[in-house]
């Protein structure tokens, strides 16, 4: 420590006080600026957050199916790449958990898919209420790698899980008057708060004329990937048609009517001009507002791919619709 | 010498206006844009034009309303970042989505109405863009170049139509934008309405008097 007093700096060395004025206002407006910036930048971010969400997107660990499951390479299964679990199960409609592709990741745990029943019922000879661990132990479980084709024209290659719906049917044998199979989404606000928005018509509903839903490839899906299905794919019980624009998929069902005469259909009452009841995937037949000729693989990049008729089904199916005019069932 | 005032808002409006793009460019190609790139990518750069458009729209209202002078300073750069992203939209559109194929740009554009009028928002911004230089407005006299920018009203409800018919179901979003233009539609005419009632009334004193 020393005793002498500092030395004054040089007059040479003392900032003129203009400069020094003009310092302070430099850094001031340099604060100004960055704060703008900042804020703008900021403002923006939560505008467009919808969009950015997906980083911190929840991927569910739902548990690996115990059960045996016959491994796909079935007659039916393709051997096209799999969409990585993580995008099927982070970017989904479901607008009883929001509107956005990652709402229903972030929004579905408040849906319990046990303890679970589903009603079947209407024109059938063994109408009943069962759980739904009970269902799916009626067949054995199988993997069917099926391609789904959204009718925003995307698609995916899923490994699902389940039962043809055919075996299901046939177990409450319909009767001679069964045409046609009506299912309902649950409705309960509290566990899907989406309902509490007039979106939709509450509950989803969907339906499938009676030979498509005995068709072989329709199926009943309750887990995918070897896991049980998450909340957000559906769970416990979902209906999947690969033939059909993925909307037909409807999910957490909890009731499965036969009926004599056409269901109604959520898509369908809700813009009939842009969604029929078959809704199957058709490349001639574009959306109003865009052209279903292709497709964007999720995962595979910005390479669009054509959409197949019947999305590659059409060997399987083409059958159902021989002497339907297409375009006008939609 | 006094230094222009607020010199610091329009480098500010543009480093963090754009700041966003430069973020999607990082971002889409790292996967954290989603499963769906692309589409988070023309949500977000479509979303950003409208924003920045009825913002850019706001400034003239905003001095009528609460006699504010600054949102003047900003009205051209809030208009061509609008512009930017309006482009950039397109571009992700063209280039990634349609992978430059233009048998299917044009049929969009020809066959839906939805595209059709998202993109002749765009073309009516491109003059916009083109004329918003100093040396423009000399060229073609304040009042030929005003009239010309009203455009940027056309193109401003022609992107809410576009979002609204977007949209697939909750058209919620889309009428936010509709209502605050309406809103801005409303102060225009508001003062347009003034401005005559005051002309009319000197005019008729002049008039009056012998």
């Amino acid at each position: 420590m020393s005793d002498k007093p500092p030395a004054e700096p040089p007059s040479s060395e003392i900032t003129p006080e203009s400069r020094y004025l003009r310092r302070r206002e430099l850094l001031k407006n340099a604060g100004l600026f960055a704060g703008t910036a900042a804020a703008v930048a900021g403002g923006l971010y939560l505008l467009g957050r919808k969009q950015t969400r997906f980083m911190d997107a929840y991927v569910p660990d739902a548990g690996l199916v115990n059960a045996p499951v016959a491994k796909g390479q079935g007659p039916y299964d393709t051997d096209e790449p799999r969409t990585p679990y993580e995008d099927v199960t982070t970017y989904n409609n479901f607008y009883e958990f929001g509107l956005d592709k990652n709402d229903p990741a972030r929004n579905a745990h408040t849906l319990r898919p046990r303890p679970w029943t589903v009603t079947i019922d209407g024109e059938v000879h063994k109408p009943q209420t069962v759980d739904i661990d009970q269902l799916a132990s009626w067949s054995p479980l199988e993997e069917r790698v099926y391609r789904m084709r959204c009718v925003e024209a995307w698609s995916m290659v899923i490994p699902w899980l389940g039962f043809p719906l055919g075996e299901l049917l046939k177990r409450v044998e319909p009767t001679g008057n069964a045409r046609y199979v009506a299912f309902n989404t649950l409705h309960d606000p509290e566990q899907m708060p989406g309902q509490r928005r007039g979106t939709l018509d509450w509950p989803y509903v969907e339906g499938l004329r009676l030979d498509e839903a005995m068709h072989p490839l329709t199926l009943m899906a309750t887990g995918l990937y070897g896991r049980q299905l998450p909340n957000q794919n559906g769970a416990p019980l979902r209906l999947v048609v690969p033939w059909k624009y993925g909307f037909k998929g409807i999910k957490s069902i909890v009731r499965i009517s036969l009926t004599r005469d056409e269901p109604p259909t959520t898509w369908n009452l809700a813009a009939p001009d842009e969604y029929g009841f078959y809704a199957n995937v058709n490349p001639a037949v574009d959306h109003p507002r865009w052209s279903q000729a292709s497709e964007r693989r999720i995962g595979e990049g910005f390479e669009r791919r054509p959409t197949l008729p019947f999305n590659g089904y059409a060997e399987q199916v083409a059958h159902l619709y021989t002497g339907m005019d297409l375009r006008k069932n939609f | 010498m006094a230094s222009r005032p607020l010199p610091w808002l329009n480098p500010a409006l543009v480093v963090g206006g754009l700041s966003p793009l430069v973020m999607m460019a990082v971002q889409g190609p790292r996967g954290d844009l989603g499963p769906n790139a692309v589409e988070a990518a023309l949500n977000q750069t479509g979303l950003f034009a409208l924003v920045l458009l009825v913002a850019s729209l706001a400034c003239t209202p905003l001095r009528l309303v609460f006699k504010w002078t600054w949102p003047a300073r900003i009205r051209r750069t809030l208009g061509l970042l609008a512009f930017t992203y309006a482009a950039s939209h397109f571009l992700v559109y063209a280039v990634l989505d349609q992978g430059l194929k233009l048998g299917g740009i044009l049929e969009d554009i020809g066959k839906r109405p939805f595209i059709t009028v998202g993109f002749t928002a765009l073309v009516l911004l491109v003059p916009l863009a083109v004329t918003s230089t100093n040396a423009w407005v000399r060229r073609l006299g304040f009042p030929r170049w005003q009239r010309l920018h009203r455009l940027a009203y056309v193109a401003a409800v022609l992107g809410v139509v576009h979002f609204v018919w977007r949209v697939k179901k909750d058209v919620t979003e889309p009428l936010i934008y509709a209502a605050v233009l309406g809103l801005l539609f409303a102060i225009r005419a508001a003062e347009a309405v003034r401005k005559r009632r005051a002309r009319d009334a000197v005019a008729a004193r002049s008039a009056a008097s012998p």
